[in-house]
């Protein structure tokens, strides 16, 4: 269906190609996934399906592309659109008219379709994508899911042959990108089409693809084969295929399902480590990676956890903390002993930390006492809570956005909030840095009220890295942009500089900050917020767009703030990164607060947020791969 | 007929709200009857109350409101400062009058303000504000991006373009509104005018941005697709679309010149018809079809006849009751109701009765709040 042959890509002004040496066949019907870490030109691959590479970005295609034996060079890309059916990264950018119905139509009309035609097929999109209740909707009232959809729909209706998707569920909350997702597949089963699609979050979609087509670097020819041969080889590949790698299985698994098969010896090592989940809570705000934020369950809570937390003071993530590890080991015991583990474990086995475990888990001292080991060696602050909500409720224009939210926030303390696209998570961080003034309840930073501090001020006590880290930035360069960010902290000069260095080398001083790749956008946006140390700082969907590299490096960063005493609040989709990085977990729904507590009691038990190897694990309550390796380590 | 609750298949024409306003104002400009001209306000709000959406355009009869009464205070200012043109003789009170030099002679400064002076501007100005809100109630009523859509196919393409226009324009504002919200994140002062010009360029860059990708998509997703067109069609297309306006820009002249009486009506007449022709054969290269127009059914006849009806009867009665519609300024009198004509203005109420009922969502659609 899709023919690329010798096909490379030059862009203008660019000295090497973007991609090179494609020579590939995509067969009809069959879903093609496009992997590999970001800026190796997986867009401008799929750019090249519609045409719209070279004739609407410039630069110069040399090979041949033909779809359905029509030749891009000769078909620009309005005569291809009967055919192919493209999807950017950003929906929004997508859309044409201003309501579902009309945006469903727009490409029939634009090809002549009749009007009886276009009726039908409108009424078939709209069923076949659940979209009928929003059918009348302006689009601009839609969330992020239900925008996803009306954008894969509006290029359904002309009933491509070919559907070229790029990064369609990064912007998704898990369970939007598994409806999505769910329509794909429906498509390429029921319908024959053939779908070729770029994503940046495997463990969504690897599962469902026929073939995986990996560009390995800038210019690389890629290694096409099925999902299990390519992962095998993948410089990117999801958490269930690293333990599938960790465990030696082959072939890899792809799915929770088969890697939950094959996990039955695993679990039985794991449930030997004594260690387990035991370093748990008190643990927690020391380091990530650590087998972390577990003290309920664990079978023989009492001795264990001093004893990892020592041994594993030695991966480099501890380094920054390796002072306080001895008292960290003997914290540990002594909490666990004093009965926060105890306390807490009747809740971890029931596994269901109700609506009502908000306000009451929060008042747990549980995750924060660890404090102490950071907070000691940090001073201020220590123990109590920095940041505070109290019966928090917010408006946005007419719509309640929050609903008496408590929330406490410690020092060294990472938290992830959750929840569906448009639960008050952005509007929840947005408060805390006085963007929005609450309606009712309290709402402190610092002993400060956010809303009422001077911006000049308040930027010394909390930090918001944006959704889109763009809006942070507005200087011309790199250079200029940090010189800014020192003035406005009344930092030393370079102190921005310095930080952009530590987080990410390599980025380009007189670079405009527009054209930098998403991991240096935000690894800069990052260092101009912490360049006036922020005690708190928060970040909304930080992941967008990111490979497993850029997404490691930014999980080690933050591992390294919390060490050092900073309180991380981050708002996110991707249960990995959550897993990853927070010691507790507050879920939101409708504004409210429905679940808060330890990430491992949160997510383990939510079939929406267990990150994948919890999954594959249960009941044991692992959350990441670093965990399980740490632990084998220890087994052997 | 009663009223259906309105939905895609029964909406009614934005044409028709267009002309039935048209109408109401074509009857606001026959009359200075304060009471008329109030009554058809009256009609106008009444309907737009009962007939509105929750559209965001539906919001802008309040502006216009507004706007008249802006016109009507204004109007009155001047009357008060600079006196009037009507001979007055109930002085209400006097201005200390400011004398102005010899080349200014005609305009007078202050001085006494009479009533009739005030009355005879009050009224004109009411005409004219009457006038803005008839406009206001079809800028309420009728969805903007249908009414583009009803273009002959030749301007689809240009009304495409408003439409994107119309629809980024939200989009702005909410641009506007995150980056000053992010230049407080920056430790910035986030209000104020100063705030507002430095986000302009990143607001400006980000909406160059976006037109970018929307133009990728309308181009991936066939805008701009062309029918083959014989040769001599198209030239022929060219030839009628810039005669006809050239006849058109000449017989305009014509007719508005002393001169040009003779040829000025038969050439506007042909350069329209030339004109329309082009735009009918530069139609014939568009290959696009429409999802749903809206159809001009019994109500679109019945709500745009209401409002000729309204504007015929006003028209006829400002010839048969010339004292009635309009009232002289000189002797002052109370304006009286004139039965006739006001029965005609209550015409225009018939939109409210058969016009199809804006479906109120039962619950807010609920924003995205992140």
């Amino acid at each position: 269906m899709i023919r690329f042959e010798d096909v490379s890509v030059v862009h203008p002004g660019a000295p090497a190609p973007a991609v090179a040496g494609v020579d590939l066949t995509v067969p009809e019907g069959e879903l093609c996934l496009l992997v590999g870490p970001s800026g190796v030109g997986k867009s401008t691959l799929l750019g090249t399906v519609s045409g719209l590479v070279p004739h609407f970005t410039g630069g110069t295609l040399h090979g041949r592309v033909t779809v359905d034996g029509r030749d891009t060079r000769t078909h620009r890309p309005r005569e291809l659109a009967d055919l192919v059916g493209t999807v950017g990264q950003d929906p929004q950018a997508h859309f044409v008219t201003d309501t579902v119905e009309d945006e469903l139509a727009y490409g029939m009309e634009s090809l002549g379709l009749p009007a009886d035609t276009m009726r039908r097929r409108v009424e078939e999109t709209l069923d076949l994508l659940g979209l009928t209740d929003l059918r009348e909707r302006p689009i601009a009232t839609l969330s992020g899911g239900q925008q996803q959809r009306v954008a894969i729909g509006s290029v359904l209706t002309t009933h491509p042959k070919v559907l070229v998707l790029d990064e369609p569920t990064s912007a998704l909350d898990p369970a939007a990108a598994e409806e999505v997702l769910a329509v794909l597949q429906r498509l390429v089963h029921d319908l024959g089409t053939t779908v070729l699609m770029a994503e940046h979050r495997l463990e969504r979609v690897v599962q469902y693809a026929d073939r995986v087509v990996l560009l390995p670097g800038p210019g690389q020819a890629p290694v096409v084969g099925t999902p299990a041969d390519v992962m095998g080889v993948s410089p990117v590949f999801p958490p269930v295929v690293a333990l599938g790698r960790l465990a030696g299985w082959s072939p890899l698994p792809l799915t929770v399902r088969d890697a939950r098969r094959r996990a039955g010896d695993l679990r039985e090592r794991l449930a030997s480590v004594p260690t387990v989940p035991a370093s748990g809570a008190p643990d927690a705000a020391g380091v990530v990676g650590v087998p972390a934020a577990a003290a309920g369950p664990s079978p023989l809570p009492a001795v264990a956890p001093g004893a990892g937390a020592v041994e594993e003071a030695g991966t480099p993530e501890t380094a920054g903390r390796g002072g306080p590890d001895g008292r960290g080991g003997l914290w540990s015991r002594l909490r666990t002993r004093l009965g926060s583990g105890n306390a807490a474990s009747p809740k971890g086995r029931s596994g269901a930390p109700g609506p009502a475990g908000g306000a009451p888990a929060a008042a747990v001292p549980s995750p924060a006492a660890p404090a102490g080991a950071p907070g000691d060696a940090d001073g201020p602050g220590t123990g109590g809570p920095f940041a505070e909500a109290a019966g928090l409720s917010v408006r946005r224009g007419p719509v309640p956005a929050l609903r008496r939210v408590d929330l406490t926030v410690r020092r060294g303390e990472a938290v992830a909030l959750m929840g569906r696209n448009g639960a008050g998570k952005s509007t929840l961080l947005g408060t805390l840095v006085g963007l929005h003034a609450p309606s009712s309840g309290s709402v402190t930073v610092g002993g400060r009220t956010p809303h009422r501090t001077g911006p000049r001020e308040l930027l010394r006590h909390v930090g918001l890295v944006p959704q889109d880290p763009r809006d942070l930035l507005t200087a011309s360069t790199v250079a200029a942009e940090c010189e800014a960010a020192d003035r406005d902290a009344g930092a030393e000069p370079g102190t921005c500089r310095a930080l952009v260095s530590a987080l990410l080398p390599g980025v380009d001083d007189a670079a405009h900050p527009r054209d930098l790749s998403e991991g240096q956008r935000l690894a800069l946006a990052l260092a101009v917020v912490l360049a006036a140390e922020p005690p708190l700082l928060l970040l909304d969907e930080p992941t967008r767009g990111l490979d497993y590299a850029a997404k490691a490096r930014l999980v080690e960063h933050l591992a390294g703030l919390t060490a050092r005493g900073h309180a991380v609040v981050l708002a996110t989709h991707d249960v990995e990164l959550a897993a990853e990085v927070a010691h507790r977990v507050v879920i939101l729904a409708d504004g409210e607060v429905v679940a808060d507590g330890p990430s491992a009691e949160v997510v383990v038990s939510s079939p929406t947020f267990a990150p994948q190897v919890a999954k594959v694990l249960q009941p044991q309550r692992w959350l990441t791969v670093r965990q399980v390796a740490a632990a084998l380590g220890e087994a052997s | 007929m009663t009223a259906p609750v309105a939905d895609r298949s029964n909406a009614l024409h934005a044409g028709a709200w267009w002309l039935w306003a048209l109408g109401l104002a074509a009857a606001a400009s026959r009359t200075t009857n304060p009471l008329l001209l109030a009554l058809l306000v009256a009609v106008s709000g009444y309907v737009v109350a009962v007939r509105r959406t929750a559209a965001p355009w539906a919001r802008s009869y309040g502006a216009f409101l507004k706007l008249g009464l802006a016109v009507l205070v204004i109007r009155l200012v001047f009357t008060v400062l600079l006196g009037s043109s009507v001979p007055g003789t109930r002085v209400l009170f006097t201005l200390p009058e400011i004398p102005l030099p010899y080349w200014a002679q005609g305009i007078r400064l202050g001085g006494p303000v009479s009533a009739e002076g005030v009355a005879f501007a009050l009224r004109q100005a009411l005409r004219l504000a009457t006038l803005l809100v008839c406009i206001g109630a079809a800028n309420a009523l009728a969805n903007p991006a249908r009414l583009l859509k009803s273009l002959p196919a030749a301007l689809y393409e240009v009304g495409v373009a408003v439409v994107v226009a119309m629809t980024s324009a939200p989009t702005l504002v909410a641009d506007m509104a995150r980056l000053r919200s992010a230049r407080r994140l920056r430790g910035r002062k986030d209000k104020g005018p100063a705030a507002l010009v430095r986000v302009a360029i990143p607001v400006l860059e980000g909406a160059l941005e976006r037109s970018v990708a929307l133009a990728a998509s309308m181009d991936a997703r066939g805008y701009g697709r062309t029918a083959a067109v014989p040769a001599a069609v198209r030239r022929t297309t060219a030839v009628l679309t810039l005669g006809g306006l050239l006849g058109v820009c000449v017989g305009s002249y014509g007719l508005l010149t002393t001169v040009g009486g003779a040829f000025g009506l038969p050439l506007l007449l042909a350069g329209l018809a030339a004109a329309l022709g082009g735009l009918y054969l530069g139609g014939r290269r568009s290959v696009r079809t429409r999802y749903r127009p809206d159809r001009w059914g019994a109500r679109a006849w019945a709500v745009s006849l209401s409002g000729v009806a309204v504007a015929a009867v006003t028209v006829w009665a400002a010839g048969a009751y010339p004292q009635a519609m309009n009232p002289p300024a000189v002797p002052l009198t109370a304006p009286e109701l004139p039965l006739l004509p006001a029965a005609g203005v209550l015409l225009g109420l018939l939109p409210a009765l058969v016009a199809p009922v804006p479906a109120r969502p039962a619950a807010r659609p609920q924003k995205e709040v992140q």
